[in-house]
């Protein structure tokens, strides 16, 4: 029988070592063939410091996890542990059982690394309370240890506490979202319980701001909850805006929408924004410069007759939940840099049909506004359409 | 025939129905038969120049006629045309 020892050395025959300085010499000179490197330890050692910009698999769960982490088999891979045995019996594994073409393991290891002086990342680390509640995060590649910090250094915030705000102020508080915003100056009223879950009949008559934060304190005692109770105008919008990563569109009027498309591109702040009415919503992101904005979609609002409110008109009390959620995963997408958001494009979701349809948004080279330097955008034009005055006389 | 999909904000000017078959060699010529069939339509679909609303917005299939050649873009038997206006409600 053949001792471990033995088994070690005869496993690092059949696959491919390369030196720590063949390593950082490769992801150093950034022209774009630079291997994944990937970290094979357990996580206590992977926090304590890794290479930078690793990726961590650990070797336990290498045949389950590496597809996500690395799904292109011919990408080059190298893959390191403390000392260069682990490693060595992953690269076998990958190599000979999952096909993968280019794979190595790092002679020596972390240690070797660090001994010739080449630096490490010592990431930041969780609280214990904090790796258990976000630890289905943490066992998602795209999200992690990485991702979940940037969630909690972010600052969201959320217009409307209403049907759209609630489920997103509910998720972005149990994702583990740093600092959550809330503008809304409505009290909780009976018929808002149909559809805004963040509030409760013992809180009828409560401020929707006061109301949200007992809600995102019981999921997430962590969240800090900043309360803007106002309606938002153009004389407070960039004031209130200032500061935050992501804004969450639940406004229920086009001329604030409009306002808010022109702050957010100023402050170049993303916005994900839905709509709602009857069986139907709309989904979008409008990332200032990067894509689109609200007017290179929409140049004109409609009439005040063809643009009914959900007060007028009904909605359905779950779809709010389905498009305030879709809201909040793009959220997270824009602050944890995974996947692709919807900026650029448009989704219409019809409840009744069950149909989800997407539609292309171009940025429109005329925009009025992301057309332009946004410090060329001027405190009078903001929030101001064509037809403004009419518009506003309709809508009574 | 092609697809022509209704947004909610139109539907009782169809009589409810969620989308509608009309005919047309161009996207203006089966807007038009659209506003034929169910005359409700036609002034929320065009001014009196004839010409699309401006708040209106339509796509062939997943693209903005506005970055095709609008109402003159043609049109095949197989291709769904959605009429998309503005909505702005956020269940308050």
């Amino acid at each position: 029988m053949a001792s471990g020892t033995d088994v070690i050395r005869r496993i690092k025959e059949q696959i491919e070592e390369v030196d720590p300085k063949d390593v950082h010499d490769l992801s150093q000179n950034g022209n774009g063939d630079a291997p994944v490197i990937v970290d094979v330890r357990e996580q206590h050692e992977f926090e304590e410091s890794h290479l930078p910009g690793a990726i961590h698999v650990p070797r336990g769960h290498l045949e389950s996890r590496i597809e996500g982490a690395v799904s292109d088999r011919s990408q080059p891979v190298v893959l390191y542990c403390a000392s260069g045995n682990r490693s060595a019996l992953a690269a076998h594994t990958m190599q000979e059982l999952l096909g993968y073409e280019d794979v190595a393991s790092m002679r020596g290891g972390i240690t070797l690394w660090k001994d010739r002086g080449y630096e490490v990342e010592v990431p930041r680390a969780l609280t214990g309370e904090q790796r258990e509640r976000y630890s289905r995060h943490l066992l998602v590649p795209e999200i992690g240890l990485e991702g979940q910090m940037k969630l909690l250094d972010a600052r969201v915030l959320l217009l409307g506490a209403g049907g759209l705000g609630s489920p997103a102020a509910l998720y972005l508080a149990a994702a583990g979202v740093g600092t959550i915003g809330i503008v809304d100056n409505d009290v909780v009223d009976l018929s808002n319980l149909q559809r805004q879950v963040a509030h409760s009949n013992e809180r009828i008559g409560v401020p929707k701001v006061d109301s949200a934060e007992i809600a995102i304190h019981e999921i997430n005692p962590d969240v800090n909850v900043e309360k803007h109770p106002v309606r938002l105008g153009a004389e407070n919008i960039m004031e209130i805006s200032e500061g935050y990563d992501v804004i969450v569109d639940g406004l229920d009027n086009f001329p604030t929408r409009y306002l808010l498309n022109d702050a957010s591109v100023r402050l170049q702040i993303p916005v994900v924004s839905a709509s709602i009415l009857g069986f139907e919503g709309q989904l979008s992101v409008f990332h200032p410069y990067e894509g689109p904005c609200y007017r290179c979609l929409y140049p004109t609002p409609p009439p005040a007759e063809l643009a009914p409110s959900c007060g007028a008109a009904g909605v359905l009390g779950v779809l709010p939940g389905v498009m305030g959620l879709l809201q909040s995963v793009e959220v997270i997408k824009l602050i944890t840099g995974a996947g692709e958001t919807m900026a650029g494009r448009l989704l219409l979701y019809d409840a009744l049909g069950t149909t989800f349809t997407e539609l292309k948004v171009r940025r429109d080279p005329d925009c009025p506004i992301c057309s332009r330097d946004p410090d060329s955008i001027s405190d009078d034009e903001m929030g101001v359409f064509p037809d403004y005055e009419m518009f506003c006389a309709g809508a009574g | 025939m092609s697809t022509v999909k209704i947004p909610p904000v139109l539907r009782a000017s169809v009589g409810g129905a969620r989308e509608v078959e009309a005919s047309g060699a161009s996207v203006g010529d089966v807007l038009r038969e659209v506003a034929q069939q169910h005359p409700a339509t036609e002034s929320q679909l065009f001014s009196e120049e004839g010409d699309l609303n401006r708040y209106v917005n339509v796509y062939l299939n997943d693209e903005d006629v506005r970055v095709l050649d609008g109402l003159e873009t043609g049109v095949a038997e197989s291709d769904t045309i959605v009429i998309l206006p503005a909505m702005a409600g956020g269940g308050r």
